[in-house]
C-alpha cells in the first residue's frame, strides 16, 4: 500500500513536517523510500523565483554530463546548493554520489523569448540530459524548473531524512508546498524515476492505488507531448492527463474530472452541457481512469487539489486551518502535523468531487 | 466380372450419405416432403427372404418387393446434410451421415466444369479457433476489486461516427466554462454489437423482418440501443418512413441496390437512419462481388432492389473510385452531404494483408468524415460466393483488428475512427466471449450476421452441412423466397430468440467487465488478455501464459 501527503501554507515550511505527516502512516506503507517536491520556494531559494532550478541525483559524471549540456545551450550557473549529508552507520539507504540542485540563468538568447519558448527549453534540455545519463547509467534528472525541488531516493523514510538532515528544521529550506509519498515503486522494477511525486512544466501529481487503464493511458499520451515518457510507473499517467487538459488544452480545471471519471452516459444526457461531457468522453476516452485511486496534485499557479476515481476510491483526508491545509491517505498524519484544527471539517473527498485549495487556502468541493 | 460406370457419380461419391432404417419407417412420407433439394424419394426395393413355417426346417425362399426411402444420387439433387429430414421423421427413421471419404469436390467440377457449392460459409476450418486460445486472465481482486456483475451500473456504448483529436475540437472556454462554437462530426453511440449486415434477397423477408422486429423490440423494450445494418438490398418503404428507421443503420454498395427507394423516401422520413455503411468488401468472399442468383430475385424482391428478375450483381468495386483519397472524397461527402452530415458514414471492408494502409489512409483524411471501420474477417458467411473464394481467399479477423489498433495508436489517433470487427464472431456460440476479446484488442465493437441465422434456426456449419444458401431451397426459410418454405420460419418466435440472445450476451459482457474492474467497454485493454498459445501471444502482444 502507498500513503502520500502534501502540505500548502501561507507560510515557509520545512520538509520534516513532510517526514512527520507520513511516518505517522509507516504502518501504512512499506517504508521503502522518500520523495517529494518543493514548490513556492523560501529560504536561499526564495531570491531566485524566476530562475530554473536543475533537481538531480547522480555521479561525478553526471554532474558533468548535465553541466556540459547545459553550457551548450548557453545556461549559467547562478548558485547550486546540496543538502548537508549525514553518513551514519547501519542507515537504510542506498545513497547516490551527488545531490545537485542547481539555480541557472537562461541563455542569453531566451533574454526577450516568450514564457512558452522557455519552457519548452525547460522540457528539452532536461530530456537530453536524462537521456544522457540513462546512456550512461551516471543518474537522474527529477525536474528542471523555477522555484520547484525535487529529491528522491531509495530507503527507510526515517533514515533518508536522517541521511540528507531533514529531521532538522531549517529556515532556510523550506517552501509554502510540498507533497511527498513514502514507497518506492514495488508494483514494477524499482527505480527512482517511479517514485511519486511526478512533476512536469510545473504541475506535480501523486497517487495512491493502482492505475488499471495503464496501458490505455500509456498508448494514447506517449504520442501526445514530448515530456509524456518513462511510464516507470502507471501513476505517471495522472500527471500527465492533468498537464495536457489543463496546460495544453487549456481547457479549466474542473474538465480534468470529466476526463478521468465520466458521468454515466444516462447522467450526462440529463445535463444542460451534455453535448460537451459526450465530446470529452468521445474524444478522450482513453484517459478514462478506472481506479482505484485517489490523486493530489498542484498546479502552476499553486491551487492544490484532490480526488478520487469514480467508483472504487482510495483513502484520503483533507484537513486544514486558516493557513495550513494538509491532505493525506490517513487521518492519523492530519493529526501528527495539525493537531489544533477544527477536525470536524475535515473533507473525506468522494467519488464525484474535487477539493480544491486556492492561494488564500480556502478549500472549495467542486461537485462533477 | 460385371460392368459398372466409373465416371458416374454414385453415392460413395457425396459428401452425405442417408442412413436409412426400413424398420422403423412408416411411410409417412414427411421427410420426402421436406427435403427442398430433392435428395430423397420414395421407391421400391426387391427383398430376398428365407422363411420356414413348418415345425420342422423347410427353408424356402421368397421375393418382396417393399416400399423405401431412397437417395437420389446425381448432380444436382444430391444431399446437403442438412438433417430436415431426421427432424421431420417421427420415428427416427432417417438421416443424414458425414461421409469422410466423399469425392464429390471432385466429381462435380469434373461433370459440370462448375464448383458444387456456393454461398454459405468456409469449409475449411481445420484448425481451433485464434479467440479460443484467448483468456482473460487478468482478474481484479485485492487491492484493485472486481466489481459485482449484477449490481454495479455498466456504460457499454461504442462510437459510430467520427471522433476528432482533443485539439481540434471546437471549444471555447467562456466563464471558466467549455462551450461549442461549431459542430462536431455526428456520432451515435450504441451498443457495442450490430447486426450485420444482410440483405433482403439474400435473406427471405421474414428473416429480415424477424431481426428488424427483434432490434427494435431490444431498443424499445429492453434498453439496448442494438443497431441492424440493412445489407445492400434495399429496405421496405414502411420502414423507411416509420420511427423505427433510427435502428438501421443503410447500407450502399457497389450494385446501389434499393437506393431509389431510400432516396425517393427520404422526404417522408420521420427518423435519421442510425448511420451508413459503404460496403467496399465483405471478408468471406473478398475481391468478389455479390450476386443474387435469379432464382431467389422473387417479385417482392426485384420491387424493393428496383431491378428485374435476373441474376443481380455487385460489382466487386465500386465504379468510379480509384483511390482511398476519392473513395473519402466522393462517396463520403455525397453521403454525408445526402443527410446534411446529421447521419454518420462508415465503410466496411474485407480483412486483407493491405487493410492497414487503408485504415491509415482514412486516419490521417483531412475532411474527418470516416465514421467508422469496419474489417470483416474470412470466417463470416455470404449467400453466394464463388466456393473457391469461400475456402480458398481472405483474412483471419483476429490479427488484423490488432494491427489496425495498433497501426492507430502508433499514429496517436486510436479511437478516431471506430474500429468494427466481425467474420466467424460466435461460432463457438457466444458472442460476448468474442466481442469482449476483440474490444480488448482494440475494437470499439463487433457485428454478426450468420449468427443471427443459427439463432433462427439455419441448420448449416463451417463443416459442409448443408450451406445451400444460394439455391433458393434454404431448408429453413432464412435465405430463401420459395413461398413453401419460407413459411417455415416462425418470425416471431426468431425475433424473440434474438431478443433473448442479446439480453444473454448483455448479461455476459458485464460477467466479463466485472472481474477486470471495467465499467465501460474493456476498448484497447489487451493487458488483461492472456494467450495460452506462444504464436498467438506474440502476433497480438499480449502476455503467454502455459
Ligand atoms: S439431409 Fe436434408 S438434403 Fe439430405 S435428404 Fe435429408 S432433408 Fe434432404
Ligand atoms: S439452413 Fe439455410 S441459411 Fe443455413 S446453411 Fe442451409 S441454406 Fe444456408
Amino acid at each position: 500500500m502507498c500513503r502520500i501527503g502534501a502540505i500548502k501554507s501561507k507560510n515557509y515550511i520545512h520538509p520534516s513536517k513532510a517526514l512527520h505527516l507520513m511516518r505517522s502512516q509507516q504502518k501504512g506503507h512499506d517504508n521503502s523510500g522518500f520523495a517529494m517536491v518543493m514548490q513556492d520556494l523560501g529560504g536561499r531559494f526564495a531570491n531566485y523565483k524566476e530562475l530554473p532550478i536543475l533537481s538531480m541525483a547522480c555521479t561525478d559524471e553526471g554532474v558533468k554530463i548535465a553541466e556540459d549540456i547545459l553550457h551548450e545551450a548557453g545556461f549559467s550557473r547562478v548558485m547550486q546548493w546540496s543538502p548537508e549529508i549525514n553518513e551514519q552507520a547501519g542507515l537504510k539507504i542506498e545513497p547516490m554520489p551527488n545531490y545537485v540542485f542547481q539555480v541557472l540563468h537562461y541563455p542569453k538568447s531566451y533574454k526577450y523569448a516568450p514564457a512558452h519558448e522557455k519552457e519548452e527549453l525547460l522540457v528539452d534540455i532536461r530530456l537530453q540530459i536524462r537521456e544522457a545519463l540513462e546512456q550512461t547509467n551516471d543518474g537522474y534528472v527529477y525536474s528542471f524548473w523555477p522555484d520547484v525541488l525535487t529529491l528522491k531516493e531509495i530507503g527507510d523514510p526515517t533514515d533518508i531524512g536522517t541521511y540528507f538532515n531533514l529531521w532538522q528544521p531549517d529556515e532556510d529550506f523550506t517552501a509554502k508546498i510540498i507533497t511527498a509519498q513514502c514507497r518506492q515503486n514495488t508494483n514494477y522494477d524499482i527505480v527512482r524515476y517511479a517514485a511519486h511525486p511526478f512533476f512536469l512544466e510545473g504541475y506535480t501529481a501523486l497517487a495512491n492505488g493502482e492505475n488499471t487503464f495503464y496501458e490505455k493511458n500509456k498508448n494514447f499520451q506517449k504520442n501526445l507531448y514530448k515530456g509524456y515518457i518513462g511510464f516507470e510507473s502507471d501513476s505517471q499517467c495522472f500527471l500527465y492527463t492533468l498537464h495536457y487538459i489543463h496546460k495544453i488544452l487549456k481547457w479549466p480545471l474542473q474538465y480534468y474530472k470529466h476526463t478521468i471519471t465520466p458521468l454515466a452516459y444516462d447522467d450526462a444526457e440529463k445535463r444542460e452541457d451534455h453535448a460537451i461531457l459526450q465530446n470529452i468522453r468521445a474524444v478522450l476516452g482513453n484517459l478514462e481512469l478506472n481506479g482505484p485511486n485517489t490523486i493530489i496534485a498542484v498546479l502552476p499557479d499553486g491551487t492544490m487539489f484532490n480526488t478520487c476515481d469514480a467508483k472504487k476510491l482510495r483513502p484520503v483526508v483533507i484537513g486544514h486551518t486558516a493557513d495550513t491545509a494538509v491532505i493525506s491517505s490517513e487521518v492519523t498524519g492530519l493529526n501528527e502535523i495539525l493537531p489544533e484544527r477544527d477536525w470536524t471539517q475535515d473533507i473525506y473527498t468522494n467519488e464525484r468531487e474535487m477539493v480544491v485549495i486556492n492561494n488564500n487556502l480556502e478549500v472549495e468541493r467542486w461537485q462533477q | 466380372m460385371a460392368t459398372m460406370k466409373v465416371n458416374q457419380i454414385s453415392r460413395d461419391d457425396l459428401d452425405w450419405q442417408i442412413q436409412y432404417n426400413t424398420d422403423r419407417c412408416t411411410f409417412c412420407g414427411k421427410c420426402v416432403a421436406a427435403c427442398p433439394f430433392r435428395a430423397i424419394e420414395a421407391g421400391v426395393e426387391k427383398r430376398r427372404k428365407v422363411i420356414s413355417d413348418h415345425f420342422t426346417p423347410e427353408p424356402k425362399v421368397q421375393f418382396k418387393t417393399v416400399p423405401v426411402i431412397k437417395q437420389c444420387v446425381g448432380e444436382y439433387n444430391f444431399c446437403r446434410g442438412c438433417g430436415i429430414c431426421e427432424r421431420v421423421c417421427p420415428n427416427e427413421a432417417i438421416k443424414p451421415v458425414r461421409n469422410e471419404d466423399s469425392r464429390f469436390g471432385v466429381k462435380y467440377r469434373a461433370t459440370l466444369a462448375d464448383p458444387y457449392k456456393r454461398g454459405g460459409r468456409a469449409n475449411l476450418a481445420t484448425e481451433k479457433r485464434t479467440l479460443d486460445k484467448i483468456k482473460v486472465g487478468r482478474i481484479s481482486q485485492m487491492t484493485d476489486p472486481s466489481l459485482d456483475a449484477s449490481r454495479h451500473t455498466f456504460d457499454m456504448l461504442a462510437p459510430f461516427g467520427r471522433i476528432l483529436p482533443a485539439d481540434e475540437m471546437p471549444f471555447d472556454v467562456v466563464d471558466g466554462k467549455l462551450v461549442m462554437n461549431s459542430a462536431t462530426p455526428k456520432v451515435n453511440w450504441i451498443y457495442p454489437i450490430i447486426v450485420g449486415d444482410m440483405s433482403i434477397g439474400a435473406l427471405s423477408w421474414r428473416m429480415w423482418e424477424a431481426m428488424a422486429i427483434a432490434v427494435a423490440y431490444l431498443n424499445e423494450q429492453v434498453g439496448l440501443p442494438v443497431r441492424m445494418c440493412s445489407g445492400e438490398g434495399g429496405v421496405p418503404v414502411r420502414l423507411l418512413k416509420s420511427r423505427y428507421l433510427k435502428y438501421v443503420i443503410l447500407q450502399i454498395a457497389s450494385g446501389h441496390f434499393g437506393w431509389n427507394r431510400i432516396i425517393n423516401a427520404m422526404p417522408h422520413m420521420q427518423e435519421l437512419p442510425g448511420g451508413i455503411l459503404i460496403k467496399i468488401g465483405q471478408g468471406a468472399k473478398p475481391g468478389d462481388g455479390g450476386l443474387l442468383q435469379a432464382k431467389k430475385v422473387a417479385s417482392h424482391i426485384s420491387e424493393i432492389r428496383g431491378v428485374p428478375k435476373a441474376d443481380l450483381l455487385s460489382p466487386p468495386n465500386h465504379q468510379g473510385l480509384y483511390s482511398i483519397e476519392e473513395s473519402v472524397q466522393k462517396m463520403f461527402l455525397s453521403l454525408n452531404s445526402a443527410f446534411k452530415f446529421q447521419v454518420p458514414v462508415a465503410i466496411k471492408v474485407a480483412a486483407s494483408a493491405t487493410s492497414v494502409s487503408v485504415y491509415n489512409n482514412l486516419l490521417r483524411d483531412p475532411y474527418n468524415i470516416v465514421g467508422g471501420f469496419f474489417v470483416d474477417g474470412l470466417a463470416g458467411g455470404t449467400g453466394a460466393a464463388n466456393e473457391i473464394s469461400l475456402d480458398h481467399t481472405g483474412h483471419p479477423i483476429v490479427s488484423k483488428l490488432r494491427d489496425c489498433y495498433n497501426a492507430a495508436v502508433h499514429q496517436g489517433k486510436q479511437g478516431q475512427i471506430p474500429l468494427w470487427a466481425a467474420g466467424g464472431l460466435g461460432a463457438n456460440w457466444n458472442l460476448a466471449a468474442d466481442a469482449f476479446k476483440m474490444m480488448a484488442l482494440g475494437a470499439n465493437g463487433v457485428f454478426t450476421g450468420k449468427l443471427m441465422l443459427q439463432i433462427a434456426g439455419c441448420v448449416g456449419n463451417d463443416h459442409g452441412k448443408c450451406n445451400a444458401c444460394n439455391t433458393g431451397l434454404c431448408p429453413v426459410g432464412i435465405c430463401t423466397q420459395n413461398p413453401t418454405l419460407v413459411k417455415r420460419l416462425d418470425i416471431d418466435k426468431t425475433a424473440e430468440q434474438i431478443v433473448n440472445y442479446f439480453i444473454a450476451t448483455d448479461n455476459e459482457l458485464k460477467k466479463m467487465l466485472a472481474p477486470i474492474g471495467n465499467s465501460s467497454l474493456p476498448v484497447g485493454r489487451s493487458d488483461c488478455l492472456i494467450s495460452v498459445d506462444r504464436a498467438v501471444a506474440d502476433r497480438l502482444n499480449i502476455q503467454y501464459s502455459c
